[in-house]
C-alpha cells in the first residue's frame, strides 16, 4: 500500500512525530511504500538542524534525516507554516525540503491512505 | 451506492476531501491553518467539504471581534469559500445546541447534520483531515 503522512506537532512536546517515525519504519519493513511525509503546523519544527537533545534521548530530527538518506523518504515542510516559525532553508536538516501545501493535497490524491499524526 | 456526480468520464480521479474543524478559531492556530489547506485543495479540483464540530462551530460565528487579543480576525475568509467552489459546509447539531448556537448565528449557509448523518458522510470520504 502507498501511504502519505501528515505530522502536525513538533518534536518532544508531543509524541506525534515519534509515532509517525515508528509508523514509517514499520510500513517500510512490511514492504509498503511511503510516498511522502508532510510537516505542518508546529510539525515544521521537526525539520531544524539546530536541535540538540540530551545524549541519552532519541534525536527526533536526525532520525528523520537518516530515514530520508536510507530509504529516500520525501520529507516536505510547508513553506507558509515554516516561515511563521523561523524554519528556513539555512536551518533545514538533511533530507528535508520546503514546499507548498499543494504537496499535502498531492499526497491525498496519490496515496492510498493519508494518515495524520497530531495531538 | 453513492452517485458519481463529481468524477469526470475521463481524466484523473476526483477524490472526496473532508476537512474536520474541531477547535475554536483563536487560542490555537489549527483553525486558520486548516482554512489555508482548504483554499489550496480547492485549486486542485477535488470534491471538498468542511465539517464543523465541537468548538469548531465557533469558527463560523458572526461578529468576531479580535482587537482585544491582537490577533487577525480571519472569519471573513469563510464567506469567500463559495468563490472557490467550496459550498459543502456541514455543522454538527449537538455541538451547536450545546453552545446555544443556531444557524442564524453563523456567517455562511450551512447544513446541520446529526451524528448519524455526519458519520455516514464521513464514511463516503477518501481523505479526512482533522484540525
Amino acid at each position: 500500500m502507498k501511504f502519505g503522512l501528515l505530522v502536525s506537532e513538533g518534536p518532544y512536546t508531543h509524541q506525534a512525530s515519534d509515532s509517525a517515525y515508528q509508523f514509517v519504519v514499520a510500513a517500510l519493513a512490511k514492504g509498503h511504500e511511503v510516498q511522502r511525509v508532510f510537516f505542518y503546523h508546529d510539525g515544521v519544527n521537526n525539520a531544524t538542524r539546530l536541535t540538540e537533545p540530551p545524549q541519552d534521548d532519541r534525536h527526533v530530527v536526525n532520525r528523520w534525516s537518516a530515514l530520508a538518506a536510507d530509504h529516500k523518504v520525501d520529507l516536505v515542510v510547508c513553506v507558509a507554516a515554516a516561515l511563521r516559525r523561523g524554519i528556513k532553508d539555512e536551518v533545514l536538516a538533511p533530507g528535508f525540503r520546503i514546499s507548498g501545501l499543494g504537496q499535502l493535497v498531492d499526497s491525498g490524491i496519490k496515496a492510498d491512505r493519508l494518515i495524520t499524526f497530531g495531538d | 451506492m453513492s452517485e458519481q456526480q463529481t468524477a469526470p468520464a475521463s481524466g484523473p480521479k476526483v477524490k472526496k476531501f473532508m476537512f474536520v474543524n474541531r477547535k475554536a478559531p483563536y487560542g490555537t492556530i489549527y483553525a486558520l491553518e486548516s482554512l489555508e489547506v482548504v483554499l489550496i485543495t480547492a485549486t486542485f479540483d477535488q470534491d471538498v467539504s468542511l465539517v464543523f464540530l465541537d468548538d469548531g462551530v465557533y469558527e463560523l460565528v458572526k461578529g468576531q471581534q479580535t482587537k482585544g487579543i491582537g490577533i487577525k480576525n480571519f472569519s471573513p475568509s469563510y464567506r469567500a469559500l463559495d468563490g472557490y467552489d467550496v459550498e459543502k459546509l456541514y455543522v454538527d447539531a449537538a455541538s451547536m445546541a450545546q453552545r446555544g448556537l443556531t444557524e442564524k448565528d453563523l456567517l455562511v449557509p450551512v447544513e446541520v447534520l446529526d451524528a448519524q448523518q455526519m458519520g455516514a458522510l464521513m464514511a463516503e470520504q477518501d481523505v479526512i483531515l482533522s484540525f
